[in-house]
């Protein structure tokens, strides 16, 4: 089984999106980048540099941030709107459905700082239901990349699809997963790693841990396929479909609550296609809080051991 | 563009009042209210003032109008019927299902709909962003957003107001259809926004305040707002709630409720 090599090289998502935001920008006239006061830890303020006529500060006021964007797509603007994701997701959520999504705007919500691996902020910035709240939005595009290359094709792919996109990237500096030449178009997931007796699907940071999990098992004699779901919606029905019939086992990993997150699109997938044991790493029903993201992965069972113990009881129930 | 005498104006918005009476007694749901204090500004403002091709609602140039006060959409639809966006027999249509004139707008079906509203406190920052195009292209046209005076409750109002003036958008131009009621009763006792000039002036924009009833007004108002340099203009316009239709005049209970076939009938006979 072809495993996938992974380097020690550690970049944040976000430091990816700004430095392709950059090229995005020389490239295309029409781009402009909306920020909410927090252009620094999103890294706009690298395009706010070279392109201080295309980038707008709007304090701290998403709300009126995301209308903004609306109101420059409908005159040709394609408007990168960044905050954290709890604030762009959550505060201006009515905003993105009513005004955004409902008019069929080419808006791109780039949202930072997903997730508990925020960390030491604690509860009121670690946004876990981004994926449930825009995945609930007709015509929405959701996409959770693993790493910073995922991150700049995740990005560009926005800029050239038509319409509404929400990307969820983080605050920590994570693992270079995935390489240059790997394939990326929107709503194809990416097979990471193949094997015949689980599959393990997760997103975003996930990916690194569902990766080490797999080796794990592979240790215990457990062969898993491992696939990136990058894109939450449209979801990659094909893939995920294939991967069950061929493990006949799933486990979903995602930094998120289990409730209306990627597990559950991708159980709403499988309950009609293909029904098998299935298990599913997430947030229960909890808050977030301050620790470091290793401690918190620990008290939130997000930990590579965690999907690696999911995965054998998938198994194990075939 | 030839501007239309004043004559011209009042009979239009007679007519377009007789089309919001009639669409919303055939719909049997839907605002009169509001739709009746905002027509003498928005049949102003496309006869008078905007620069428009209903034979081509996307022309890049055109000047931009956002109903950010999406429920008076009856009062739009009239409109944009009579200036030839759509059949003025599409206006039958109101609220039925399959129809291209929803309870509130959708720019995906209505031709002349720059944006879905409907969800109050949106608008502003919507022109506010088209504003911001226009800037960044050098183009000219102008945008022109009309709020409702209870809808300035919201906070992402001011928030627009703010970005507005720091970002000199003096081709930003918001109207208020002050009528001074909103659906549970008076702004004033409801959740008061007043004084209202005075906010506006606080966020660093042009204040203009005029009788929103009176077409020559209007028009000045408008021409006015268009030469202030530097800052967006707010025009304050006094308005009646139900306007021309003596029963609704006034009246919150008149904000979403359509009139019966007895009422149609003694409203259109009032606005023969
Ligand atoms: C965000 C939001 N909250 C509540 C409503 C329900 N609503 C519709 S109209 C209205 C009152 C509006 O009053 P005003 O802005 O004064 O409008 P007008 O008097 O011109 O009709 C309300 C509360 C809404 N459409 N949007
Ligand atoms: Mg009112």
């Amino acid at each position: 089984m072809p495993v996938k090599t992974t380097t020690t090289k550690m970049v944040s998502t976000r430091e990816a999106y700004g430095e392709t935001l950059l090229e995005l920008g020389n490239a295309h006239e029409e781009i402009v980048v909306l920020d909410a006061d927090l252009s620094k830890s999103t890294t706009t303020a690298k395009f706010g540099k070279k392109f201080p006529n295309r980038f707008f500060n709007m304090g701290i006021a998403e709300a009126n941030m995301m209308n903004t964007a609306a109101g420059l797509a409908t005159c040709g603007k394609v408007p990168f709107v960044s905050t954290f994701s709890i604030f762009a997701s959550g505060r201006a959520w009515e905003q993105v459905r009513n005004t955004v999504c409902h008019s069929g705007l080419n808006v791109k919500i780039v949202a930072t700082h997903g997730g508990v691996a925020v960390g030491a902020d604690g509860c009121s910035h670690q946004c876990i239901e981004d994926f449930a709240l825009m995945r609930a939005i007709p015509t929405m595009t959701v996409m959770a990349p693993c790493d910073a290359v995922e991150t700049k094709k995740a990005v560009t792919a926005a800029y050239h699809h038509k319409g509404p996109v929400y990307i969820r990237l983080g605050r920590a500096a994570v693992p270079i997963l995935t390489e240059e030449q790997d394939s990326f178009s929107i709503g194809k997931a990416l097979i990471m790693r193949e094997g015949g007796d689980v599959a393990i699907i997760a997103c975003e940071i996930m990916v690194a841990e569902a990766l080490k999990a797999a080796e794990m098992l592979s240790a215990k004699g457990v062969e898993a396929s491992v696939v990136n779901l990058h894109t939450l919606k449209p979801i990659d029905r094909e893939t995920i479909t294939m991967v069950a019939k061929e493990t006949g086992a799933v486990v979903t990993a995602e930094q998120h609550v289990l409730d209306g997150g990627m597990g559950s699109a991708v159980a709403m997938v499988l309950a009609k296609e293909s029904p098998v044991p299935m298990e599913m790493i997430g947030i229960d029903n909890r808050f977030g809080q301050s620790g470091e993201p290793a401690t918190l992965f620990k008290e939130y069972r997000l930990t590579a051991d965690d999907i690696a113990a999911a995965a054998l009881n998938a198994y194990n129930r075939k | 563009m030839k501007r239309p005498s004043i004559e011209l104006l009042e009979d239009k918005a007679k007519q377009t009042r007789r089309h919001i009476i009639r669409m919303l007694g055939k719909a049997g749901s839907g605002h009169p209210g509001g739709s009746l204090s905002a027509i003498d500004l928005i049949v102003a403002l496309y006869y008078g003032k905007l620069r428009h091709d209903p034979q081509n609602p996307a022309w890049p140039d055109r000047d931009r109008f956002v109903l950010s006060k999406g429920h008076s959409c009856p009062a739009l639809y009239a409109v944009l019927a009579e200036t030839g966006y759509f059949p003025v027999s599409e206006l039958d249509t109101l609220r039925q299902f399959g129809t291209r004139l929803q309870g509130h707008p959708d720019c995906h079906l209505t031709p002349g709909i720059e944006i879905s509203s409907g969800s109050l406190g949106q608008g502003l920052s919507v022109g506010l962003g088209m504003a911001l195009a226009a800037k960044i292209d050098k183009k000219d046209y102008r945008v022109y957003v009309m709020l409702g005076d209870g809808e300035i409750e919201e906070g992402q109002i001011w928030e627009a107001a703010m970005a507005a003036s720091h970002y000199g958008l003096d081709n930003l131009c918001a109207i208020i259809d002050n009528n001074g009621l909103q659906i549970d009763g008076p702004i004033n006792q409801v959740m008061s926004p007043l004084p209202i000039p005075d906010k506006w002036l606080a966020f660093g924009w042009n204040v203009i305040q005029i009788n929103g009833h009176d077409m020559k007004k209007i028009l000045q108002a408008y021409d006015e707002a268009e030469t202030l340099k530097g800052k967006p203009t707010v025009i304050i316009a006094k308005t009646i709630k139900g306007k021309g239709v003596s029963f609704m005049e006034g009246d919150a209970d008149w904000h979403g409720k359509a009139p019966n076939k007895e009422q149609t009938e003694a409203a259109l006979v009032e606005l023969a």
